[in-house]
This record gives C-alpha cells, sequence and structure tokens, in this order.
C-alpha cells in the first residue's frame, strides 16, 4: 500500500498515439476520514463516452469533481497525457499548485445539475465570459463561437434572455454551450437532467446525442437514466463503495450484468421505473 | 412667536445645516463604500496577514463609541502629527465607523452568493480576481443591497456627532439658534422632521429605486 502514495511509481507524462485522453492512477479522495474513492484506476479513450452509474454516495459524482473542482490525496491524474493532479518540478512529480490546476483544467468543460448559470448575464454573455475573459478572445470572436453554439444547442432565438427567464431545460442547454464555448478536450456532465422536469429532459438528452454523433468529444457523464446511458455510451462504469464493480460496453452490463451488486442496482432501477 | 415666523427667521440657517448634513452623509457613505468593500474582501483573504489587519480594523471600529472616535481623529491625531480640518475629521470618523459594519455586510453578500456560482466560474477557468469581480461581486452586491439601505440611514443619523466638532451641520444650528432663542421645541423638533425627510424622502427612495435596477439588471424582475 505504501509505495501506491511513492510519486516516482507514475509517469511524468503519458506517451503514445493510444494513450488515454483521461486516466485516473490509483486515485483517492478522502473528505476527512471518510473515503470517498479508494485507489480508482479508470482510462477513458479520446472520442469515447463513458456513462458512470451507481447508487448515490457511491462516489460516481466525485470522479467528475476530482477532474475539476477538488484536489485528491492520493494517485495520479492525467489528462491527455499531461499530470492533472500533479506538476513537474526537477523531474518528478509533485503535487500541483493552484496555478498549474487551473490551467489544466482549462481543458476540461463541465455542466451541473442545477446548470449554475450567472444570473447576472444573459444567455449570450454567459457563453462569451469564458472565451473573453480567460482564452483572450476579442468580443467579436467570442459572439460568433457562441452564436454557433448557441444554434447548435437550439437557444439562438434566446440568446438576449437571462436565465431566469429560461426554463430548466433552457438553461442547461445554455450550459452546454457555456461549456463548449471554451473548446474542451473532455466534457463533464454531472447529473445534468436530474433537476429537470420529465418532460423536458428530452431537449438536453438531444443535444448530448448531437455531442456524441457529430463531434469527437471525450465525454464523461454521471447519470441516473440507464435508457439513455445505454442508447449512447460507449462503456459503462457501475460504481459502488468508491470503487468500480463492474465495468462494460451497455448491451453487456445492462442486459448480462455479472456482478450481484450491479443486478440489485439495476433490478431496483427498474422497479422504480 | 408662531411657528412660521421662527421658520422665517432661523429656517434659511436651517436649510444651511441640511446641505452641511447632506456633504457630510456624502462623503462619509463614500468612504464607507470603500473601506467596506476593501475590509469585508479583505476578511475573506485565505492568507492571515491580509485577514488580520480587516478583522482588527472591524474590532476596533465596531466595537468602541463613533463620539470617541470622532474626538480621537480630531483631537488626538494631531498630537501625532496629523491634523484634519474638522470638515474631514468628521466624516472620516463617521465613514471608518459605518465602513466597519459595511464590512460584515460586503463579507456576508458575497458569502450568500451560492457556491454553484464559483464553481461555474472555477470550470471556466477564470482567476480568482475575475471570479469576484465579474461573477460573485455583482450577485453580492444584489444581496446586500436592503442592508445598506439601513446601514446608510444610520450612518446619516451618525452624522449629527459631528456638530460635537464644530462642524455646522443641522444638529450644530439647531443647538446655536436653541442656545440664543430658547427655542427648543421648535429648533430640535425641526430638526428631527429634517432628518427624518432625508431618510425617508431621499435615501429610503434612492436604495428602493438602486434595488429596483439591479435586480432587472440580474433579471430577476
Amino acid at each position: 500500500m505504501k509505495d501506491l502514495h511513492d510519486l516516482s511509481r507514475y509517469p511524468l507524462r503519458l506517451e503514445g498515439p493510444d494513450r488515454p485522453m483521461v486516466s485516473f492512477r490509483n486515485v483517492t479522495k478522502r473528505y476527512g476520514d471518510l473515503v470517498v474513492l479508494d485507489g480508482l484506476n479508470l482510462d477513458v479513450a479520446e472520442g469515447e463516452m463513458v456513462s458512470i452509474i451507481g447508487p448515490s454516495g457511491s462516489g460516481k459524482t466525485t470522479v467528475l469533481r476530482m477532474l475539476m473542482l477538488e484536489r485528491i490525496q492520493g494517485g495520479v491524474i492525467y489528462v491527455d497525457g499531461a499530470p492533472l493532479s500533479h506538476m513537474e518540478r526537477g523531474g518528478k512529480l509533485v503535487p500541483a499548485n493552484s496555478r498549474h490546476l487551473r490551467a489544466g483544467r482549462e481543458q476540461i468543460g463541465m455542466c451541473f445539475q442545477h446548470f449554475n448559470l450567472f444570473p447576472h448575464m444573459t444567455a449570450l454573455g454567459n457563453c462569451m465570459e469564458g472565451p473573453v475573459q480567460v482564452l483572450g478572445l476579442s468580443k467579436q470572436a467570442a459572439r460568433e463561437r457562441a452564436e454557433d453554439l448557441l444554434e447548435m444547442v437550439g437557444m439562438i432565438d434566446k440568446r438576449d434572455e437571462h436565465p431566469a427567464r429560461l426554463s430548466g431545460g433552457q438553461q442547461q442547454r445554455v450550459a452546454i454551450a457555456r461549456a463548449l464555448a471554451m473548446r474542451p478536450k473532455v466534457l463533464l456532465l454531472d447529473e445534468v437532467t436530474s433537476a429537470l422536469d420529465p418532460e423536458v429532459i428530452g431537449e438536453v438528452t438531444e443535444v448530448i446525442r448531437k455531442l456524441v454523433q457529430k463531434y469527437r468529444l471525450t465525454i464523461m457523464m454521471v447519470t441516473h437514466q440507464m435508457g439513455f446511458a445505454a442508447d449512447i455510451s460507449d462503456r459503462v462504469c457501475f460504481f459502488y463503495d468508491g470503487r468500480i464493480e463492474e465495468e462494460g460496453a451497455p448491451a453487456d452490463l445492462f442486459s448480462n450484468p455479472q456482478k450481484e451488486r450491479t443486478q440489485q442496482f439495476l433490478s431496483a432501477v427498474k422497479s422504480a421505473d | 412667536m408662531s411657528y412660521l415666523e421662527f421658520l422665517r427667521d432661523y429656517g434659511p440657517r436651517l436649510i444651511d445645516g441640511t446641505l452641511m448634513t447632506a456633504a457630510q452623509f456624502v462623503c462619509a457613505s463614500a468612504l464607507a463604500i470603500l473601506i467596506a468593500l476593501v475590509a469585508g474582501l479583505m476578511k475573506l483573504a485565505p492568507n492571515a496577514l491580509i485577514r488580520i489587519p480587516a478583522v482588527v480594523y472591524i474590532e476596533i471600529f465596531r466595537g468602541t463609541s463613533l463620539l470617541v472616535q470622532l474626538y480621537w481623529i480630531f483631537f488626538v491625531l494631531p498630537l501625532f502629527g496629523i491634523t484634519l480640518e474638522k470638515f474631514t475629521a468628521g466624516f472620516v470618523a463617521v465613514g471608518m465607523n459605518l465602513g466597519a459594519y459595511g464590512a460584515e455586510l460586503v463579507r456576508g453578500g458575497i458569502q450568500s452568493v451560492p457556491r454553484g456560482q464559483w464553481e461555474a466560474a472555477y470550470a471556466l477557468s477564470m482567476s480568482p480576481a475575475k471570479r469576484m469581480w465579474r461573477i460573485i461581486l455583482p450577485q453580492a452586491l444584489v444581496n446586500m443591497l436592503p442592508p445598506w439601505g439601513n446601514l446608510l440611514i444610520e450612518l446619516l443619523k451618525g452624522t449629527a456627532l459631528v456638530s460635537l466638532i464644530s462642524v455646522a451641520d443641522l444638529m450644530f444650528e439647531a443647538k446655536q439658534i436653541n442656545g440664543s432663542t430658547f427655542l427648543s421645541a421648535q429648533a430640535f423638533g425641526t430638526a428631527l422632521i429634517l432628518y427624518y425627510l432625508f431618510a425617508r424622502a431621499l435615501v429610503t427612495p434612492f436604495m428602493r429605486w438602486l434595488e429596483r435596477v439591479m435586480a432587472r439588471r440580474i433579471g430577476r424582475a
């Protein structure tokens, strides 16, 4: 166990054309004494769509939060070959400082359960904020980019509305456009349909479907919608108690789960539907 | 002497006093807002070297009497070589005192912005300064406007103390008129009404208007 914390075990970079876009190596996340994720190993290939399912408290949302928002207590996370959670200092990996984390996370976009649009900006303003303030695009260039994306998510007519005047489904579509405006290599979708009324879930899943089919974007999606996950994922990971209990192609995992806990979870979800 | 005669004879002086009170109010408010913003932000800093001066400042200016602070600034600071004119000493004391209260409003307003907003700003890789300035502060401002309305009325009433260092404000004029005429009820009664009208007819409507404008800008109205 001890040598898992020896950082010299981990490569400074992941090389080669087959290297994963996202790689978790023995990643541990604790909140105080509570271990949420224990020794997670997960590789996501470029252009792959991975769905993460599991009961609440299984650590599935934490997987995304470690990539975008939080620090880890053990292991190393790589994004596009370069360490994210750590940085190189004198030929060795050391825990990343906040500047390195922020720079690394520029390659990642995230959408949230509660959208988290900026209420004091219009839909268009939300989508221009990152490109102008962080990427340094001109207002004109950022506006064109934002309008293209709002067009793609079907929200171009509402570009001048504030979030308070948009429905949940509309807000989430703007939030997806806002994340994409940063041109991320990886998109994280954290229960993006969980807070939505049933009748508007479809408009958000349609947008995600479009993303998967038209763009070679690497997507990691935490979801409770098994049917949707089965439909569009390349791979599904079932999390239980801070570990990946079972993973596989959706056809296998959903129709022929091997582990008892996966079977229990899927039958519980099915009977709830 | 009827009240109308009193107003005819002493009204102009009371008006002059009110204008001086207004000048004190505007200068002290501007200073209080500036101090509140700086001290409130400093108090939220993760670095203790930045945080502690703000905490000390807020403790001292909130924890001691405004009148004593005013006397310190006007009578004691000159002993250390810092001499302020009475007008300046007046609004500086009031502004620094109310600014300490305002700092807590700024801190509370910032902390009332939902965590999801910080996360969304961070997820766009915005720098800490841009997160605060472009995302958090505009929303915090809307949240803290109602308590600021209260604080500015407190501040207006606090300016009456500057009469004690002979700034010729409304309270000073009322006292002078009382001293020479012994028409206490008329002098202090009129002052009371003028203070009330200042707060009720100017400060409060202005803050309500500001709240409406800000609410509209954030899309809530």
